[in-house]
């Protein structure tokens, strides 16, 4: 080996070196002041990125409301659920570990395609991604068995609300829904930061502010995988105030098992102070398919059933009062002196504007023969009223029968009602931009023609009736009681108790329309009983009932109170195509009426429990109760 | 074949002269010690005090000196004589490394032979290059002609580019490097080394089309990190806020909360320094930096005394190469770097480089104990 120890050699090679070593010099002078600016310079602001790192705000929901029924009994609550999601993050192989979970428990379609959709949409890195909403205990305990063997599996328990009378409560509860888009900017974001769901409709709705409760908050430090290591400071959240109700849990179930298969609605309200003691709209539906996340096919099923489920009927059905009204008007008719107690007329059945050959016919083919008004009450006379409205007219009418509330929505703590149509000169100027017709006056006499009312809005005018003049807004919850109530300035005291005699001799009467309904009645119910046309009959034309097809006949309407002289209960009663309100209406009506005054006893006996959830029971077997 | 001096004082024992007769250079060799063991007090913290890791790494560092002594022994002539061997072998291990190499993250880097511990040929290439350039160089005249320089180019391009091919882009670039210094210190002409610049910077856009999708968003992330956060900057951005929180004396040592808590990643191996700053500090790194210096200072103290132009060049070699390690691990970590995947040299957690390293180490110590030995035996 030939050695190179050459001085000019050496000498360029340790000059290299030396230029080199100036070099490292220089960079590592760079890292000097590189590191001088991050640590020394720009100190502050990695302090604040290291603690935004490092600590977390949580939101902690608080527990919803409890919704009590008039006897305390729980309508709605909060229980935990299992929820099952996915940190993709910490999954190894994503198609795997949902496969191994569908082996375990089943996942729907509907599941799934929303899991992928989630899995896409924007979110922060190790958020988990929901995969089934709510899983029942055993699938629950099949998967927590096998559940080492998947970081990537989150179960979670959260209170999921429910509702443990399901299908009798949830046309006048509502239900709560995950909030949705167009919500989020309607409501203060941060009071919603730790809660997923907002009352959607009824009293969930109403009472919102009240159930929702104040949000707690716990500043953790977390690790970068999202794992809380401590906590560091934890301000509890405020539950939500529980909401008492009017309602009655037994009368409630009573009223749907009473009304068995029939589609209809009953408003049943307590005189005393206005409180709502059941609404019942049938068929119904279970609102807890709503908390525990409906698919859209289930929701389309609910739309598309032709029993309509999902419609509210008592706050939303526009039903023509027809005779049920004829009290109240007769009130008004008294008030404006277009008729008194000895007004009489002759009924041949019809009635005729003078100079126009129209007949106005009455339900009774040959007439009612020589009527005043009492006789007009009890028997139901159209002929009757068809003249007084006429003598009436219509704006007087109009205003005289807004006192009792109908063509207005009630408001308090009734969400999504319908306001009905009182007919009226004005109101047809302006909703069909036409003239009124004195024919149309005729048929309003008889609560038909452009008259549609709501069933809320008929139980609140007979319950006018009940308090003898004194309107009082129907309202669910105790907190808004109020015994003063407003003085209807209608015909006098005594009127009122005459025309309450007259209803009570609707079922008392020898010749009453629910006179069928009284034998052996213990108490006095005053009432009256309403039957109203869904199709338009020709003049002239006989029809037979029966012919019809069912979605054609009429509707059977039942007002009344009871116990007449110092009521308890008012009631309003609505079978769609249920025939005459006489022969079907009133016997349902006496029905609740027992029930209520003498099985409980003026409702102080506590409601039979297994009896109500029996009726639950049922209502989910039909096939046509809205059933998932 | 010691010198008559040294032997003569034998008896009355002396350290210096002990780890002489050895080779060992004592003034590199405590700093390596201190360095090391700084290193593992590090490492304890960075790895959320796992005795077991610490333990390990340990261990390595005792091989590595062990095998450091060991070659500081070995004759100048020896190591020359073995150098194109050696190179040669180093060079089918890559080889063998493409065809039945193993590894993760889509990258195969490791050797698994039977009977023998895994490990990485390309570190063992870290060695021998440098020496086979230095090898090739001092062989012909000196400065090398272009003739000799393109000889000298193939010789690096052909390991080069099989690890580059592993993939494993950072110790591609760093032996690179390391063959490029022997060049530079044999006194390539600064014409030429202008003209190897230009095609350098001229062959930029075409390593830029070779490169893969993840290299090249490293490289764009170095630009604006803040463009993908949660992505390829990350770990940027987590470094660079764990050294900036840690201020002028940091948060206390195993209280970073960057570190501590995840979010800096690899943080005991190529971002440790990170955690070094965000616990102990600008005061902690300096501190290191100072180790760095001192060891880098004496290097350059060796290679110039190295008699033989093979040991100079070698020796400068090995000491700029450790220099890059340190320059661009603390240049990725603090951001003004792209992120290569490049350890810090002595302090990251990993067996085989430090190995190398202490080996490389005991080459320069090599380089003086035979000039030593042949100058006094002329």
């Amino acid at each position: 080996m030939e050695l190179r120890t050459g001085v000019p050699e050496r000498r360029l090679i340790g000059q290299r070196v030396l230029i080199a070593a100036f070099c490292g010099v220089c960079l590592l002078m760079l890292l000097l002041t590189r590191l001088i600016w991050l640590q020394l310079i720009e100190h502050e602001r990695f302090v604040t990125a290291s603690e935004a790192n490092r600590l977390q705000t949580i939101p902690i929901g608080p527990a919803r409301g409890l919704i009590l029924d008039r006897n305390g009994l729980v309508l709605a609550e909060n229980t935990p659920r299992l929820r099952v999601s996915v940190v993709p993050e910490e999954s190894d192989d994503l198609e795997a570990f949902i496969d191994a979970v569908r082996e375990r428990i089943t996942l729907t379609d509907a599941e799934f395609s929303g899991f992928q959709k989630n899995l896409k949409s924007r979110r922060r890195p190790r958020d988990p991604v929901i995969l089934k909403e709510i899983i029942g205990d055993e699938e629950a305990a099949i998967l927590a068995v096998d559940a080492y063997q998947f970081p990537e599996l989150r179960l979670e328990a959260r209170p999921t609300r429910s509702y443990p009378f399901g299908r009798l409560t949830s046309h006048s509860l509502g239900y709560v829904g995950r909030l949705s888009s167009g919500e989020l900017q309607n409501i203060d974001q941060r009071r919603y930061s730790g809660t997923e769901m907002i009352g959607k409709i009824g009293v969930e709705k109403a009472y919102e502010n009240a159930l929702l409760g104040q949000v707690g908050i716990e500043r953790v430090e977390t690790s970068a995988r999202g794992q809380i290591m401590r906590s560091i400071e934890r301000q509890e959240p405020v539950p939500g105030d529980n909401i008492k109700l009017h309602l009655d849990i037994g009368l409630q179930a009573k009223l749907y098992d009473i009304l068995g298969d029939r589609r209809g609605a009953v408003v049943a309200l307590d005189p005393r102070n206005g409180g709502i003691m059941a609404l019942v709209s049938a068929p119904s539906f279970d609102a807890n398919i709503f908390t525990h996340g409906l698919s859209n096919a289930d929701y389309r099923r609910l739309e598309e059933d032709s029993s309509n489920p999902l419609f509210n009927r008592a706050l939303r059905g526009q039903y023509p009062p027809g005779s049920t009204l004829k009290p109240m008007l007769g009130m008004v008719g008294l008030h404006y002196g277009s008729v008194n107690w000895k007004t009489e007329i002759r009924d041949r059945g019809y009635f005729q504007i003078e100079g126009i050959e129209h007949k106005y016919r009455d339900w009774k083919k040959w007439g009612h023969g020589r009527v005043n008004l009492e006789k007009a009450i009890i028997e139901s006379c159209d002929t009757y009223f068809y003249e007084a409205a006429v003598r009436l007219g219509i704006d007087q009418m109009a205003e005289g029968m807004g006192l009792f509330g109908f063509g207005r929505r009630m408001g308090q703590d009734i969400v999504g009602e319908l306001p009905g149509i009182l007919p009226s000169r004005e109101w047809k100027r302006s909703a069909r931009k036409e003239a009124w017709y004195l024919g149309e006056t005729v048929i309003a006499g008889i609560g038909q023609g452009s008259w549609v009312t709501t069933p809320l809005q008929l139980a609140t005018a007979t319950m006018v009736m009940a308090r003898r003049g004194n309107f009082i807004a129907p309202h669910y919850s105790t907190r808004l009681d109020d015994d003063s109530g407003r003085r209807v300035n209608l015909a006098s005291t005594l009127d009122w108790e005459r025309m309450i005699d007259a209803m009570e001799n609707v079922f008392h009467g020898e010749r009453g329309t629910a006179r069928g309904s009284a034998k052996n009645l213990k108490y006095r119910i005053a009432g009256k009983t309403g039957t109203v046309q869904v199709v338009g009959i020709a003049q002239e034309e006989e029809y037979e009932e029966s012919e019809l097809k069912k979605r054609f006949r009429d509707h059977a309407l039942f007002i009344g109170f009871a116990p007449a002289d110092s009521p308890s209960l008012v009631i309003a009663l609505i079978l769609e195509n249920g025939g005459s309100g006489g022969s079907t209406a009133a016997p349902i009506a006496r029905k609740i009426f027992d029930y209520w005054l003498l099985d409980r006893n003026e409702g102080e006996r506590p409601p039979d429990i297994p009896y109500v959830l029996g009726v639950n029971d049922e209502l989910a077997r039909r096939p046509n109760a809205g059933g998932i | 074949m010691l010198a008559a001096s040294d032997l003569g004082q034998f008896d009355s024992f002396r350290p210096k002269r002990f780890a002489q007769r050895f080779g060992l250079d004592p003034f590199l060799a405590v700093l390596l010690l201190v360095t090391g063991g700084f290193g593992l007090v590090i490492l304890y913290s960075a790895s959320g005090h796992s005795n077991q890791m610490v333990l390990r790494q340990g261990i390595h560092f005792i091989l590595g000196l062990t095998a450091m002594g060991l070659v500081s022994t070995c004759r100048r002539d020896t190591i020359i004589k073995l150098t194109p061997f050696l190179y040669v072998f180093a060079t089918l291990m890559l080889l063998l490394v493409l065809l039945i190499g193993v590894g993760a993250k889509g990258a195969q880097r490791w050797l698994d032979l039977p009977g023998i511990p895994q490990f990485q040929p390309s570190e063992l290439m870290k060695i021998a290059l440098p020496a086979m350039i230095s090898w090739w160089l001092t062989r012909n005249p000196i400065p090398p002609t272009v003739i000799h320089l393109l000889i000298a180019a193939v010789l690096i391009a052909l390991p080069v580019g099989l690890i580059a091919r592993q993939p494993d882009l950072g110790t591609s670039i760093i032996i690179a490097g390391s063959g490029f210094f022997v060049i530079f210190l044999a006194g390539i002409s600064w014409r030429l080394l202008g003209l190897l610049l230009a095609t350098g910077l001229a062959s930029l856009p075409v390593l830029w089309s070779v490169m893969h999708d993840y290299q090249r968003t490293r490289v764009m992330t170095l630009f604006d990190p803040q463009s993908d956060p949660l992505g390829a900057g990350w770990n940027t951005i987590q470094a660079m806020t764990a050294l900036g929180s840690g201020g002028l004396f940091g948060k206390g040592y195993s209280l970073g909360t960057q570190a501590q808590l995840k979010f800096l990643p690899e943080s005991h191996t190529d971002f440790i320094v990170a955690v070094l700053g965000e616990e102990m500090g600008f005061f902690g790194i300096c501190m290191l930096l100072l180790l760095f210096s001192l060891i880098l200072g004496r290097c350059i103290v060796l290679t110039l005394r190295a008699e033989s132009h093979f040991g100079r060049l070698l020796s400068g070699s090995i000491t700029l190469t450790f220099f890059a390690y340190v320059f661009v691990n603390l240049g990725m970590v603090s951001g003004v770097l792209p992120v290569v995947g490049v350890p810090l040299p002595l302090i990251s957690y990993g067996g085989t480089s430090v190995v190398s390293l202490l080996v490389g180490f005991g080459l320069i110590m090599a380089m003086q104990r035979t000039n030593r030995v042949l100058s006094g035996e002329p």
